[in-house]
């Protein structure tokens, strides 16, 4: 039984009347809505508390380890710094634009909440359209950095504002065209009917490791660049690029209203994490978690909380990419290959042979997009290596650099 | 409970009424607002308010796809198309020129019109739906591809043609 | 279903109060000294010279058009990706037609270097 129904059932037994069932309805969602919206603070609080961690490890620091036990209580205690912070407003700003920007960019990451499936009967609202749903509340991002950009009055602000559009746009037609994979092996949508299709049975017994990264491994790959770039994590943080626009479209911004992008930020990058949990990594799907229903959710935290590590471990290890680069990369790599992929897929399917085979080819298929991005990638890192070994290299030795042939561990 | 002189309205119009005043408010900024920037705002939130009504008529995939196509890309092409004009960016336009009594009268015409013919047409009374939320997406799809695929692909090659179009109207000449 | 979407505008409405509760108490909590220079235009310490407004590529508004394109494409490949198990294998074609229309659309933007950032 879903979460709600028990929950109305519940206000029923104790005595709600029936005529009233849109508020019995409206109750129920309100406190499901609640306790999803105020998790996910607390999630956040963790969540940056385990970027910290991670980051730090990567650079051989400890990272924060005073407040509470292994620094958990860090991020509480800049939060609380945050709110006795002056509450400054340019006398240049436009306000309606500036006060409104920090308030679309969290609405417009808190709204994901309402489809991402924790566990078989745990989801807010299992809507149809899930999926466009989600690639739908991205324009909200993209319309709070517009507005934070150009409400700031700032140039540095409206720089990035643009560059955030050009980023988030070029990045998400590769994004959607990834997503359009698992809709095409499961025919819906909705992520529920997304994550029960992850199943795996032998005989009767639901083994729950169907996922679709065994059989997508290329949409999978394309959907987690693409997504690095829609949460302006680092090697795409060109938008914030500290070193050049300083903080981007948020430089004017202080206290709270900082602390709100900030906010909107790390859940950005977990929530696009949870779901590529639900489309690749098999949602709450996992062994026996069909026999023990508490498993799904756990199972499902502990993906994603993989997920949101690894993207960490990428942060802190990858320079960050030109512009140029990063548009030409969009649109000349993953645009084509996405779109070859999901051609390739649409024939393969309806090919009529036995089933395996059908799914042999897809992988294969696949396998050819992870060799070819891998590949794209390769050549770069080493073309800008040879670069920058050249440039920080002594005058007298350029010109007689070789490309590099080996990691020399650097 | 004493007896109201009208009956009470159900939850789906109050959700309307709010979503319908949304859009008219977002549209009279649009056309009242003397910062153009603002006017863009005003837009999205009258793109909102249209995606609401389309998710009221349970058509979920036509206001999923209002946002994604009208927020996501129009309106920030639109505000894109403001920023790059220097004297439209900032500081304040007049909403009206010379012929704005002339279009307002017009378009009150119309208005008056549109509402004739609303009022006046037969509406089919609603009944039982021909199908139903996912049914609905899955029939779209083969529509697209079965009755209307000579539409569908005409429609690739007009994209294909405003593609053509968007590098001869943007494209730097060096 | 509609009652689905009840929840999606809850949650939004919460997702609405909570940033602005935020941001009110940190309004009240936190110290107010205004002056002039702070709430100046940041410009690492310089003053800024002219408005705002700086000279934009064209490129960006390009990138916009494209986007465009591809999203209403997307947008048109998703309902026949729901409909695909009860499609014939004819109409599968007429669906990979409209995708290969739209990367011949791509290439000639390669061609014509519209995709260069230079």
């Amino acid at each position: 039984m879903n979460w709600s129904d028990a929950l109305i059932q519940l206000q029923y037994d104790l005595g709600a009347p029936q005529e009233l069932s849109w508020l019995v309805e409206g109750v129920t969602y309100f406190i499901g809505a609640f306790i999803l919206a105020n998790a996910a603070l607390i999630l956040a609080l963790l969540l940056i508390w385990i970027t910290r961690k991670v980051i730090s490890r990567i650079q051989d620091r400890i990272g924060p380890n005073r407040i509470g036990p292994y620094g958990l209580f860090q991020t509480v205690a800049d939060a609380l710094k945050l709110l006795s912070k002056e509450d400054i407003t340019p006398a240049s700003a436009d306000k309606i634009s500036y006060l409104l920007a920090p308030v679309l960019s969290v609405v417009g990451v808190l709204m994901a909440l309402a489809v991402i499936p924790f566990g078989p009967a745990l989801i807010g609202a299992d809507l149809n359209v899930a999926v466009l749903y989600l690639v739908a509340l991205g324009s909200l991002g993209i319309m709070a950095a517009l507005m934070a950009g150009w409400g700031s009055n700032n140039k540095y602000a409206l720089l990035a504002g643009f560059r955030v559009v050009a980023q988030l746009l070029s990045y998400e037609i590769p994004m959607v065209l990834a997503m359009l994979a698992p809709v095409l092996l499961v025919g819906s949508m909705s992520m529920q009917r997304i994550s029960e299709a992850q199943s795996l049975y032998l005989g009767p017994i639901n083994l729950g490791i169907g996922w679709f990264i065994f059989l997508l491994p290329g949409a999978f790959l394309i959907y987690l660049i693409a997504a690095l770039a829609e949460a302006e994590q680092t090697p795409f943080d060109l938008l914030e690029a500290e070193s050049e626009l300083i903080a981007g479209f948020h430089i004017e911004y202080s206290g709270m209203k900082f602390a709100m992008f900030f906010l909107a930020q790390f859940l950005n990058s977990f929530f696009l994490g949870a779901i590529a949990v639900v489309l690749f990594l098999g949602g709450w799907q996992g062994p026996f978690a069909a026999q023990i229903p508490l498993l799904g959710p756990i199972y499902f935290l502990a993906k994603t909380f993989l997920v949101y590590i690894v993207i960490q471990w990428i942060k802190g290890t990858f320079p960050r990419v030109r512009i140029d680069q990063m548009m030409q990369f969009a649109w000349k790599v993953l645009v084509p290959l996405a779109l070859a992929l999901i051609t390739a897929q649409m024939i393969i399917m309806k090919l009529p042979l036995p089933i395996w085979i059908n799914y042999a080819l897809l992988l294969a298929a696949n396998i050819a997009v992870v060799v070819a991005v891998l590949n794209i990638l390769g050549s770069y890192f080493e073309r800008e290596q040879v670069r920058s070994k050249r440039a920080f290299a002594p005058r007298s030795l350029i010109g007689t650099m070789q490309p590099v042939q080996s990691s020399s561990g650097d | 409970m004493p007896e109201l002189p009208f009956p009470l309205p159900t939850v789906q119009q109050v959700i309307f009424s709010m979503i319908a005043v949304l859009t008219v408010l977002g549209a009279l900024v649009v056309v009242l607002a003397p910062n153009l920037f603002h006017s863009a705002l005003g837009l999205v939130a009258a793109f909102f308010g249209a995606a609401g009504v389309y998710i009221i008529a349970e058509a979920e995939f036509i206001g999923v796809s209002q946002v994604l196509i009208y927020v996501g890309a129009i309106s920030t092409l639109i505000t894109f198309a403001i920023m790059l004009t220097r004297g439209m960016m900032f500081g304040a336009t007049s909403p009206r020129n010379r012929q704005w009594g002339t279009a307002a009268i017009i378009t009150s015409l119309t208005f008056l019109v549109l509402v004739g013919i609303v009022s006046s047409v037969p509406w089919p009374a609603v009944g039982e739906p021909i199908s139903q939320g996912h049914e609905i997406i899955a029939g779209l799809g083969r529509a697209f591809v079965n009755e209307y695929v000579v539409p569908f692909l005409l429609l690739a090659m007009l994209l294909l043609v405003a593609l053509a179009g968007a590098i001869v109207l943007a494209r730097d000449y060096k | 279903m509609l009652s689905q979407w009840g929840f999606v505008l809850i949650l939004s409405a919460i997702a609405v109060v909570i940033p602005v509760a935020a941001i009110v108490l940190g309004h009240f909590l936190g110290p107010r000294r205004p002056d002039p220079i702070k709430t100046d235009v940041y410009e690492s310490g310089v003053e800024t010279i002219g408005d705002t407004w700086v000279q934009f590529r064209a490129q960006y508004y390009l990138i916009g058009l494209i986007f465009l394109i591809f999203d209403v494409e997307v947008i048109f490949l998703f309902p026949i990706a729901v409909a695909y198990a009860d499609l014939s294998f004819f109409s599968v074609i007429a669906a990979v037609t409209f995708v290969i229309i739209l990367l011949l659309g791509l290439f000639l933007e390669w061609r014509k270097g519209a995709l260069e950032w230079t």
